[in-house]
């Protein structure tokens, strides 16, 4: 193979000249963790919302968020991507569709599709996993906390749920893991993300080792970050005396 | 203080609860048995409105608890209630189990609530774990925990369902030695319990149940000693003969 292996193209000027290779893939990478965490945001503040709603005893409630989550965890991310950003602005009323297409910034386009699109998604599957920490506590939780005379939303926020979201960090670390991973998906979009960097280097470098070697390597950094901070938090919010506390 | 009128439940087309009508007077200590799947559990929680049911009255301290209009969760705040699992709050230490309920739905400053906490926790012999989680004690320690958040409320009576059930043999008197106690205190109590040695020690009246329906309610040495129905003969017999 006649590869010509050149690490120091990152440190070379990009053709407009105002930053360097490496510069284009920290823009990338900051735009990639912006867009995750306010994603992610989004995601468990829906998602724990709608795992809430689908274990109360009100039947409509309830079916609400099963409809909820059916429509946001079986249409592909892809299409739900084109969805809110081709599509949606077109079906909206009141001109505000047409108000999002020409007077915001086309970039600013493309990071609220991606971020609505992430976050919907994501709280789907973070509503699911709310939900099943809620169902695997003792039934007799429920009613300890109402026979002491709380109202069901205080036996809520001060039984099930903080137990619940013990139980539950595992799972939503690999939410919180899949997040920024999928955000690769908004590329397609043009939003210039980690991805979308790495593919633009290559256009104009033609070094295409060099550059998936360090978007995969920066992908895994963050992700090494959040995998730590996680295992920090469960270690922190373990209960003594109970599955595996001290 | 809670008066149960021809109360009847069903699950779909199974009836777990049929015409059960009984009074517990201001003192009384009633302890419920029979055997398992008889409805025991189911009547002594629709008490306390945990459990719905379709048709009968039942009013605690002269407030309707069918009554859609009741506020449930006040009455609730004033019936102690303990569980067979203990349904101590995991995650939080003993002092905060107990205090919890007493801030959030009495209103009681933390200071006070504590303070009653830790006087609760001494009268269950429990003051040196205060700072523990219910997870490092042994079931009868948490179980006398449960007995002391109940009592924390300042309950107008008291409701227990199986308190002993899920205890190893050995710590089963810890738990009764505090509701023997309690009982000789003038607490109003339903208790739902096989330790038929309880029932002869403090009960009032017992309430025998098979398949929903009360078939004895009597006082206990007419239940005792005979037992009118053949089916309570039956379950005495079993578990008297050892």
């Amino acid at each position: 193979m006649s590869y010509q292996w050149n690490w120091s193209i990152f440190s070379s000027p990009v053709p407009t000249g105002e930053t360097t290779y490496f510069g284009w893939m920290l823009s990338g990478l900051q735009t990639t963790i912006t867009l995750s965490l306010c994603a992610w945001v989004m995601a468990l503040a829906l998602g724990s919302l709608m795992g809430v709603l689908r274990t109360v005893p009100n039947k409509w409630l309830s079916g609400l968020a099963a409809a909820y989550v059916e429509v946001f965890r079986n249409i592909p991310l892809l299409v739900q991507l084109f969805i809110w950003y081709f599509v949606l602005p077109e079906l909206l009323p009141f001109g505000l569709g047409d108000a999002f297409k020409q007077q915001l910034n086309p970039l600013t386009q493309q990071f609220l599709s991606a971020m609505v699109c992430l976050g919907f998604f994501t709280s789907a599957r973070v509503c699911e996993q709310v939900r099943a920490g809620i169902n695997s506590l003792p039934h007799g939780q429920k009613n300890a906390g109402l026979a002491l005379g709380f109202t069901l939303p205080q036996t809520y926020r001060h039984v099930l749920l903080p137990m619940a979201f013990r139980l539950v960090v595992p799972p939503l670390t690999s939410e919180f893991l899949n997040i920024f991973k999928n955000s690769a998906v908004c590329s397609t979009i043009g939003l210039l993300e980690l991805a979308a960097q790495g593919r633009q280097l290559v256009d104009y470098t033609a070094q295409p080792y060099e550059s998936f070697i360090a978007v995969t390597l920066l992908y895994v950094l963050i992700n090494v970050v959040v995998m730590t901070l996680m295992r920090h938090l469960e270690n922190k919010t373990r209960v003594p005396g109970y599955l595996g506390g001290k | 203080m809670i008066s149960i009128d021809n109360v009847s439940k069903h699950y779909g087309s199974f009836q777990v609860l049929t015409d059960c009508t009984t009074q517990v007077k201001k003192g009384e200590v009633i302890v419920v048995c029979g055997p398992s799947g008889s409805g025991k559990s189911t009547l002594i929680k629709c008490v306390n409105g945990l459990e719905p049911f379709q048709s009968g009255a039942i009013t605690v301290d002269g407030i309707s608890v069918g009554d859609p209009k009741t506020n449930l969760s006040k009455l609730r705040s004033r019936v102690g209630m303990v569980f067979q699992h203990f349904e101590l709050f995991p995650h939080m230490s003993i002092t905060d189990n107990l205090s919890i309920a007493q801030e959030k739905v009495l209103g009681r400053s933390k200071d006070e609530a504590r303070a009653k906490g830790l006087k609760l926790l001494e009268r269950v012999g429990l003051k040196a774990h205060a700072e523990k989680f219910p997870g490092q004690l042994s079931g009868g320690q948490q179980q006398r925990v449960a007995i002391a958040r109940a009592l924390c409320m300042d309950p107008i009576c008291m409701l227990f369902d199986e308190p002993t059930s899920a205890l190893d043999p050995e710590m089963i008197n810890e738990v009764l030695d505090v509701m023997v106690e309690l009982a000789q205190e003038g607490m109003t109590m339903m208790c739902v319990t096989h330790e038929m040695g309880f029932a002869r020690k403090v009960a009032n009246r017992v309430i025998f149940m098979d398949k929903g329906l009360i078939v004895e309610d009597d006082s206990k040495d007419a239940f005792f000693n005979n037992p009118r129905s053949e089916r309570a003969q039956q379950f005495l017999a079993k578990i008297l003969q050892h």
